[in-house]
């Protein structure tokens, strides 16, 4: 077997990001004194005419996207996760949400594996904060191919979009030859029967080796990757819900308003079967380093398999 | 040249301000009054806008950011010929375009959703940074309360502008000197306001008395002159003015007239 390739969606992003600028004069990055750490540093060593360090002041950064995207041109503002989404929440809301204006704010260091900084600096919150921001689209990619087709389709599409990217390196599973990137469209890696298990973000690559530990178990599990978490794919999450009857939600964030949440409203909505939602169980996070940390809180592939296995044994 | 038919104007939009605010049962008619001369320079003098053409990339460009003023700014876009005057009347009602704070995307001519404190300050530093980046010539004017001055984006804001020294920015401070609790002094004083913007880095210019057109109009030429900084053009005011029982009154920061007020109000102005 090849050794698995791990690379950080932060670290994606600012590759991402520094391409599309190269094909795009309308594109502009900002920051709040965190370029190195968000990787946009690459964008502003090829483009610093179009990057706009705003300082440490992320409120006004919104706000500054806010009056670009009135001018035509396309801002992608970025800073850590709780910075971007918490801090300057409110300006996000109604400078940027309420006119549906078209800026891109792409958050790193999002979730627990932020690791050794613990938890001031670890956000658990932001897609339940970015998702009830009507008109709002929130993507959180899996890996760095699929960081590179969100920041791509963000670009393409008109209005406000939020991405989640991480500090952390995950592993790079989406390499399928006909893997293609929709927005809003979930995408199933594994078919099951017994229990789905649905997840975003690095949380997709714990499920697959969940999966494979539960197949070693006798369970069959379905894994389906939903890495638009609105507007969300409810086709693909009813259809698990009807033939497994079960789903298990993954997600590097709080169970409460994230992930979990969406599949629950889902299913609540059009065919109701028991959702068990893993997460961060309406918790803070910690120091530590980010591996230990998700196996510390069971967000690793073991951790999740003997969760599920607990959960479906009842 | 400060004209009569300008003067006229501005009373027309104080009228108007009364109007709205009365069909709208509620609404902002204080802050409202207190920059209506302003309102009436910005979109019949200084800036360069067409009403026929109101997303033209090359506009200059307007942000109430002390958006719950919004009465004023309407009724300058109305008057201005952005839409009927007689519209005004649906202020705050349910379906009207004309929402409780000014909405971009439900009427021509508003550049910028507002509404919230402090915000617009940083927006208005993105659209100058834009004419920047393009090359573009347009100014972006801001107003700010000065009670708005207590929310710190505002001094982000402030900052950002002196240091990328954005000098096709204005910043105008409606100095009534109350806000909804008292007198600014009193809640937590944004005084002195002149200082705070220089050490910013912003040129300033201070009107004695900004409900005074013929003062106005230095104050906005010298701004078109002076280069390599941002401007803020400070403009001592009276809340509420031009009707006698309304003005220098907090009272009057969110509260309509009634038939017998409007119908007062209307006599004094003329």
């Amino acid at each position: 077997m090849s050794e698995i390739i791990k690379i950080a969606t932060r670290e994606s992003y600012g590759k991402a990001i520094t391409e599309l600028g190269r094909e795009h004069e309308e594109i502009v990055v900002l920051d709040a004194d965190l370029a190195e750490a968000t990787k946009t540093a690459v964008f502003r060593k090829e483009f610093p005419e179009r990057h706009i360090d705003c300082g440490i002041a992320e409120a006004n950064m919104i706000g500054i996207s806010a009056g670009l995207a009135t001018a035509g041109k396309v801002p992608f503002a970025s800073s850590f996760a709780m910075f971007a989404t918490g801090r300057a929440y409110e300006q996000i809301r109604n400078s940027v949400g309420y006119p549906h204006l078209n800026v891109k704010i792409c958050a790193t260091h999002a979730g627990l594996t932020v690791g050794e900084d613990g938890a001031t600096h670890q956000c658990n919150e932001d897609i339940a904060l970015m998702r009830s921001i009507p008109g709002m689209t929130v993507i959180v990619p899996s890996d760095d191919i699929e960081t590179k087709a969100a920041v791509r389709a963000a670009y393409e599409y008109q209005g406000p979009v939020y991405i989640r990217l991480g500090r952390f390196a995950v592993p790079v599973i989406n390499t399928n030859e006909d893997y293609s990137f929709q927005m809003g469209k979930g995408i199933k890696l594994r078919d099951g029967s017994d229990v789905s298990v649905i997840a975003t973000g690095l949380m997709v690559s714990s499920a697959l080796e969940a999966a494979e530990i539960l197949a070693g178990n006798g369970i069959s599990a379905s894994v389906v990757n939903i890495h638009t978490i609105k507007p969300i794919d409810r086709e693909i999450i009813v259809e698990e819900a009807r033939k497994t009857g079960r789903i298990v939600t993954a997600e590097e964030h709080s169970i409460i308003g994230g992930l979990g949440s969406a599949v629950a409203e889902t299913v609540g909505d059009e065919f109701p079967v028991p959702v068990h939602r893993v997460g961060m169980n309406d918790t803070f996070g910690e120091s530590g380093p980010a591996a230990d940390l998700l196996r510390k809180y069971g967000l690793d592939g073991k951790g999740l398999a003997d969760n599920i296995m607990a959960w479906m044994k009842g | 040249m400060i004209t009569d038919e300008l003067k006229k104007t501005a009373t027309e939009i104080r009228k108007n301000i009364l109007i709205a605010t009365h069909a709208a049962k509620s609404g902002h008619p204080g802050g409202s009054l207190s920059a209506a001369d302003i309102f009436a320079y910005l979109y019949f003098e200084e800036m360069n806008i067409d009403p026929e053409n109101p997303d033209d990339p090359d506009r200059d460009r307007f942000v109430l950011s002390k958006g719950h003023t919004a009465p004023g700014l309407y009724s300058a876009l109305a008057l201005r010929g952005y839409f009927p005057v007689e519209d005004l009347k649906t202020l705050r009602h349910i379906g009207s375009p004309l929402q409780g704070h000014p909405a971009m995307d439900h009427v021509k001519g508003v550049d910028m959703s507002s509404g919230s404190l402090g915000q617009g300050l940083s927006v208005a530093c993105g659209m100058a940074m834009a004419a920047k980046l393009s090359g573009k010539t347009y100014r972006t004017y801001c107003l700010v309360g000065d009670g708005e001055l207590q929310e710190g984006q505002i001094w982000e804001a402030a900052m950002f502008a002196g240091s990328r020294k954005l000098d096709n920015l204005v910043v105008i401070v409606d100095n009534n000197d109350l806000q909804i609790d008292g007198r600014v002094g009193d809640i937590c004083s944004p005084y002195p306001i002149d200082e705070k913007f220089k050490a910013f880095g912003f040129f300033v210019i201070k009107v004695r008395d900004g409900n005074d057109l013929e003062q106005l109009e230095p104050a906005f030429e010298e701004a078109a002159s002076l280069k390599g900084k941002p401007t803020v053009i400070i403009c001592r005011t009276v809340k509420g003015k031009g009707v006698s029982f309304m003005e220098d009154q907090a009272g009057w920061h969110g509260k309509a007239p009634n038939d017998e007020q409007l119908a007062q109000a209307l006599a004094e102005l003329g």
